[in-house]
């Protein structure tokens, strides 16, 4: 198994290269966290459930993703500052597909 | 005022769990909580949902862990200032604390022991210009008293159960109710968005969707609200505008208590959890120490510790060793005992 690399722009508009670990069952929100791209406190708040929207991000490269449950639709279906790009990254499990993506994280509310 | 040995500032799992082992200790708690109702994230945020990682519980309900462990405090029985925010806090000279709340409650106690999770659920505001202007002003996040509605036009904004069933009971209570969201589907309970569309149908909910509230229009007080619509903007004329967008917890005046804070969350010391402020504790998801984890069962462990400081904080010099409730048995606080049944009757001759 082999890491994938992430580019994410975090809140401040500074762009992260990243390696994420396909092999530990990680999502997209874990991998934020464990690289400290926002402050704790402001991202993942719920623990991953899809029901804060503190870890929106906006994808911003054409990399096929897992289609979006009900949950996390109807999660940012109340969120702010959402764009049709919206994700929320907690909801993106780590996998070789996701090598490149451009993800930028969304502002904190 | 009220008067306790600890006082808890934060009634989710690991504030729940102090008064047991405080109990233990005889030592009296009383929990603040800005719910109205205890058990923290647990019972706000996910109580259908299954937690894997209590030891003992191969799987339990978030919900049902909150139930039974107000059920294993309650003989130490606890007090409860539920829906209030610990606002402020003064130290006595004697080394004790004042806690009061935004409602004015008083709370003083010798030991304060901060459980307060991620910090304390406030309501989600939409960027809207000068919305805190209209606070109170026609503008709430939570509905206290629904008579302050009746007869009014109400606008609610929002998608999940609290602004469908909120239109539901106004239904019946403003002159006026408009419900706006932003979709055309609502995450709510089935029979809630039944019963919406039901009161659309009897022209008893104006159901605007797709759509955002976009401006708020007034003087002194909310007069209208911009409803924007696929790109058209039109001005509602409205008496109260109530956006409900669900909570997200705050570390809020806590983090203005000369405690030290590091990444959103209270240092404290390993060797018993207490904060830089002798006598006050920080417990739970709280806290920060090299290695934290924020886990219930790490925040029960931190519980433990920290009464067991409180105590001899409290009762310096006073002899004391830890029991085991196997062999010592619980003393409730309200003339209770719970005991093991001695084992052997007699021996066999």
């Amino acid at each position: 198994m082999q890491d994938v690399v992430i580019h994410i722009t975090d809140r401040e508009g500074e762009t992260h290269k990243v390696l994420a670990p396909t092999d530990m069952a990680m999502n997209l929100m874990e991998v934020l966290r464990s690289y400290e791209i926002a402050p704790e406190g402001t991202i993942g708040v719920c623990g991953g459930m899809a029901m804060c929207a503190s870890c929106q991000c906006y994808v911003n490269s054409d990399h096929k993703l897992n289609a979006m449950e009900d949950e996390e639709d109807a999660m940012l279906s109340e969120a702010f500052n959402v764009k049709d790009n919206s994700r929320l990254s907690c909801q993106i499990p780590i996998t070789e597909a996701l090598n490149g993506l451009e993800i930028e994280l969304a502002p904190d509310v | 005022m009220i008067k306790t040995d600890i006082l808890i500032i934060g009634a989710g799992p690991t504030g729940l769990f102090t008064v047991f082992e405080a109990g233990l200790l005889k030592l009296k708690c009383h929990l603040i909580d800005a719910l109205p109702q205890p058990g923290g994230q647990c019972s706000e945020l996910y109580p259908k949902k299954p937690i894997y990682d209590i030891p003992g519980f191969p799987e339990i309900l978030a919900g049902d862990l909150t139930s039974n462990l107000l059920e294993q405090g309650k003989q130490f029985q606890p007090g409860f200032t539920l829906g209030e925010r610990a606002e402020t806090i003064e130290k006595q000279d004697d080394g004790s604390f004042i806690v009061t709340t935004n409602k004015g409650t008083q709370h003083h106690a010798p030991i304060i022991a901060i459980a307060g999770g991620l910090g304390s659920f406030e309501p989600r505001k939409p960027k809207l210009e000068d919305i805190e202007k209209y606070e109170d002003k026609g503008v709430a996040y939570f509905i206290k008293d629904p008579e302050v509605y009746r007869d009014k036009k109400v606008v609610i904004a929002g998608g999940g159960d609290s602004a469908l069933d909120w239109s539901i009971f106004l239904a019946d209570v403003a002159s006026e109710v408009t419900l706006v969201h932003r979709r055309n589907e609502f995450r709510g309970a089935l029979d809630s968005v039944e019963k919406v569309q039901e009161l659309k149908l009897l022209n008893k909910i104006n159901l605007i969707t797709p759509a955002e509230i976009t401006a708020l229009h007034g003087d002194n007080h909310i007069e209208g609200v911009s409803i924007t619509k696929e790109g058209n903007t039109e001005i509602l004329e409205a008496d109260e505008f109530i956006p409900l967008f669900g909570l997200s917890p705050k570390l809020g005046p806590i983090g203005d208590w000369g405690l030290e804070i590091e990444k959103n969350a209270i240092k404290v010391d390993t060797l018993d959890y207490q904060t830089n402020i002798p006598g006050i504790y920080a417990i739970g998801d709280v806290n920060i120490y090299e290695g934290k984890l924020k886990l219930i069962l790490c925040g029960f462990h931190e519980a433990t510790l920290m009464c067991q400081s409180a105590y001899k904080r409290l009762n310096p010099g006073k002899k004391f060793v830890l029991k085991y409730t196997t062999v010592s048995g619980i003393n409730g606080f309200d003339g209770t005992r719970k005991e093991s049944p001695k084992a052997v009757v007699k021996a066999i001759v």
